[in-house]
């Protein structure tokens, strides 16, 4: 399905007394085969966002290929990959003034769709599609509402390949225990397509088929969620994250 | 129902743009095309009469007059055509009406054609109107097509007024000047959507007077400057009693067009509470990008979100 070649990304930072060339991600390669569930996870800074960003086109790699079904992809733009069949869901979702939900619905698959039908990716995320449908897609709404409409929009794609950057960065827990279920769902229901997922939640890591961990831009481990996931519980990070989190 | 002459197919479609409307309207109407009326029908409760000068008309709706609609459109089609036309809007007590207006423009000559319609509005105590109000431009030629409406609206306690001000294409000039004054208990509330490109100008000034205890003002103008254009903004609120107002511009800049937006608030009571707020910026990259990833182009974005902001 999509395969990463020698990936590499850099910026060019002003450290205030001149350039210096940072470096993000060095030199990942990375296959992500047909109905495969996989989460990408490891700290902050890590590059895992701007991998994501790499696969939707929305980044350039400084070097490497991306392949897609066999398929160079690397020199196509954001608009051509979406047509070969990559989706990218936000971690940041993008307000619209005036832009309904239902008219974000529809551009996201692509047809006219009745907005019974346009109702029933609302209804998939949790939201009651009535009291939506019609909204603007605006400050109106809150974070968590984008999130679940911002996943809406990828299922109203489906597409061979979803990417989702961290579906729970910016909403509370409470929410994000119901959108666990969204994506349970949608693993239960992977045909013939992959998802990847950004994701610093046990509870995500746990329904992965493979677990990829990024730290310091390069890939630290990879593999079956069995063989990555003991290691990654209780590893000195998620002790610290504890402590700040209970306040001990 | 008074029938003068046929209108063309060009008119026809200046009918459809500014009026929706694809055949003869329902209710009372007055179509006028280039300088003359051509139809007219009026109701039992709704009557349309010419000035006695040929200047306009007055439109006459009966006390607690429901449900019933009036459309006035005007259609130009000859170049060269200059017009001021005045028309009164009495409207009854306790009525509840929709008013459409709205002027279709097609040059394709190299003169400028012109139409100035001024219109005032006297809504009786209780009443409530909705006015949509939409301009168009078409046409190839060189002469220009310019609009400059001129808008009064005189509002009796506890009235209400919905107004739909639009005009998104053709249009090389136009000079809006809204006024309203409203009494005690009244409410305006008025949508603007302003798109100009090409090198058009457009000037619109509205002038909110808030005399009334209990009165209240909404005022939103949504605006795109495309190409070379440029657009003057000027909302005003004036509180002269306990009363609320809020005016907004919000504006899109593409290209080189150019913006000034001026709310502006006056209070002369200290329980007046009124708010202005502005801002003008190019569309976001974000956004582009957002829907990019769903399978647009870059134009078809920008499209998009241009339809979406002005809707």
């Amino acid at each position: 399905m999509l395969e990463l070649q020698n990936i590499s990304f850099g910026v060019t930072e002003d450290n205030g007394s001149g350039s210096v060339d940072k470096e993000i991600l060095n030199d990942i390669n990375l296959k992500i085969d047909d109905n495969k569930f996989v989460v990408i996870t490891g700290p902050n800074g890590g590059g895992k966002s701007t991998l994501a960003k790499i696969i939707a086109g929305i980044e350039k790699p400084t070097s490497g290929r991306i392949f897609l079904d066999g398929v160079d992809i690397t020199d196509k733009n954001v608009t051509e990959r979406a047509k070969a069949g990559i989706s990218f869901a936000f971690q940041q979702p993008v307000r619209f003034k005036g832009i309904q939900v239902l008219d974000l619905i529809r551009l996201a698959a692509g047809r006219r769709m009745s907005p019974a039908d346009a109702c029933k990716y609302l209804a998939e995320v949790g939201l009651c599609a009535k009291d939506y449908i019609n909204r603007e897609v605006n400050a109106s709404l809150s974070g968590g509402e984008l999130k679940r409409i911002e996943i809406a929009t990828v299922l109203a794609r489906s597409t061979r390949l979803s990417v989702f950057d961290e579906p729970e960065a910016g909403i509370d827990l409470w929410s994000f225990q119901n959108l666990i279920q969204v994506f349970e769902k949608m693993r239960s229901q992977i045909n013939d397509s992959s998802i990847m997922i950004i994701s610093h939640q046990e509870r995500i890591l746990e329904i992965a088929d493979d677990i990829v961990v990024l730290r310091s831009g390069k890939i630290a481990a990879s593999g079956p969620r069995d063989e990555i996931l003991p290691a990654l519980i209780g590893t000195p990070s998620a002790v610290e994250a504890c402590k700040v989190l209970t306040g001990k | 129902m008074l029938k003068i002459k046929e209108i063309d197919e060009i008119q026809k479609r200046l009918l459809q743009e500014i009026a929706d409307l694809h055949s003869v309207p329902e209710g009372a109407f007055n179509i006028r095309a280039n300088g003359e009326s051509a139809m007219r029908n009026t109701t039992a409760n709704i009557d349309i009469i010419s000035k006695e000068n040929g200047s306009g008309i007055d439109i006459k709706i009966k006390p607690g007059t429901k449900n019933e609609s009036v459309h006035i459109p005007v259609v130009m089609s000859q170049s060269g055509l200059k017009e001021v036309v005045y028309n009164d809007f009495y409207i009854g007590e306790d009525s509840d009406v929709v008013i459409v207006a709205g002027c279709g423009i097609d040059n394709c000559g190299t003169q400028d054609s012109e139409h100035d319609g001024i219109h005032r509005f006297f809504v009786g105590k209780g009443a409530k109107v909705k006015y949509v109000e939409k301009h168009y431009g078409s046409g190839d030629g060189t002469g220009k097509r310019l609009l400059n409406p001129g808008t009064e609206v005189y509002m009796e306690e506890d009235s209400t007024m919905e107004m739909e001000m639009v005009q998104i294409k053709g249009v090389d000039s136009t000079k809006r000047d809204t006024k309203a004054e409203l009494s005690a208990g009244a409410r305006l509330v008025v949508q603007e959507r302003l798109m100009t490109h090409g090198t058009q100008d457009a000037y619109s000034i509205y002038k909110v007077v808030l005399n009334g205890d209990d009165s209240s003002a909404d005022v939103v103008s949504r605006s795109v400057a495309r190409d070379h254009s440029y657009q003057k903004l000027d909302m005003c609120i004036l509180g002269n009693a306990a009363c609320h107002g809020h005016t907004e511009c919000d504006s899109i800049i593409m290209d080189e067009g150019r913006i000034l937006a001026v709310p502006s608030l006056e209070a002369n009571s200290t329980e007046a509470a009124l708010v202005h707020e502005a801002a003008i910026g190019k569309i976001a990259g974000e956004q582009i990008i957002k829907l990019m990833t769903l399978g647009l182009t870059e134009a078809e974005a920008e499209e998009q979100i241009i339809n979406g902001f002005l809707k």
